[in-house]
């Protein structure tokens, strides 16, 4: 069944539990599979999605995504609550990461989240408060006719 | 003629062990990637490969789901952890083990898929 538009989804993303990581991306897949979207464009959103959504799990103690799909675009938006990001210019350099030791014995880590990010969506929005929160804005052409 | 090859074939014929996911063993393989960083496969694996890693935890079912690899080949002996190989049975996506280390059987994978004519590289 194809779900109508437009569509708001939520998700909570909690910090820390690494073994719920993905689970809103999944979500997000599925919609735009049914939504008939074409495959790269599925294939880019969730790369984009699934690295904002382990920032979170990552970094944040908190934070919550929310999606919105309308017939022309994906918007999903991360906002957490966590220590920030003091230098945004360094954060988005590939190879920069201030991901703990246990987290990059995962696997996670590489500094290569926000620049995976960047590659795949058509547009990238960063703004962090320290102390407070970081918020990301992920905008993609859907593709829909 | 365009050959397929299934991750069946390959655990068959290399020897590998079917951890988990048994129902996922008739997808098809396409090629393989090799590495242990979760963002460089979201990054760079694609759709049907077959991934060589050492991560054993069940963010790699995620990251499998979420690019449709064909299946997860752990190496060194490595046995995935107990909430990695339910998910695996429950997606369907096999994780297959060898006590080989990443080099061995990398190579043997490659030159397995080659044979085959599954990659022309």
């Amino acid at each position: 069944m194809k779900p109508e538009l437009p569509l708001h989804l939520e998700f909570n993303i909690e910090g820390g539990n690494f073994t719920r990581a993905g689970f809103a991306s999944s979500e997000i897949k599925k919609v735009l599979k049914q939504l008939d979207v074409d495959m790269a464009i599925i294939k880019r959103t969730v790369v984009a999605s699934y690295e904002a959504e382990v920032n979170v799990v990552a970094h944040a103690y908190s934070g919550t995504m929310y999606v919105d799909i309308d017939g022309q675009t994906i918007r999903i938006a991360l906002v957490d609550e966590g220590p920030g990001i003091p230098d945004i210019e360094a954060a988005m350099r590939e190879g920069f990461s201030t991901a703990s030791v246990s987290v990059r014995e995962m696997g996670f880590g590489a500094g290569m989240g926000l620049p995976n990010i960047k590659k795949n969506a058509d547009q990238l929005d960063l703004s962090s408060e320290v102390g407070k929160g970081t918020q990301v804005v992920i905008t993609l052409g859907l593709g829909l006719k | 003629m365009e050959k397929k090859i299934t991750v069946a074939d390959v655990a068959a014929a290399l020897d590998l062990k079917v951890l988990s996911g048994e129902k996922g063993l008739d997808r098809m393989v396409t090629g393989g990637y090799v590495s242990d960083l979760l963002s460089d496969v979201m990054g760079h694996a694609d759709a049907g490969q077959l991934w060589m890693t050492l991560q054993t935890h069940k963010n790699v079912m995620a990251i499998a789901s979420l690019k449709d690899l064909a299946a997860i080949l752990l190496v060194n002996g490595n046995q995935p952890e107990e909430d990695t190989a339910r998910q695996s049975d429950l997606e369907g996506i096999p994780i297959l083990g060898s006590s080989l280390e990443a080099f061995e059987i990398t190579g043997k994978v490659y030159e397995h898929l080659k044979k085959n004519a599954i990659i022309q590289r």
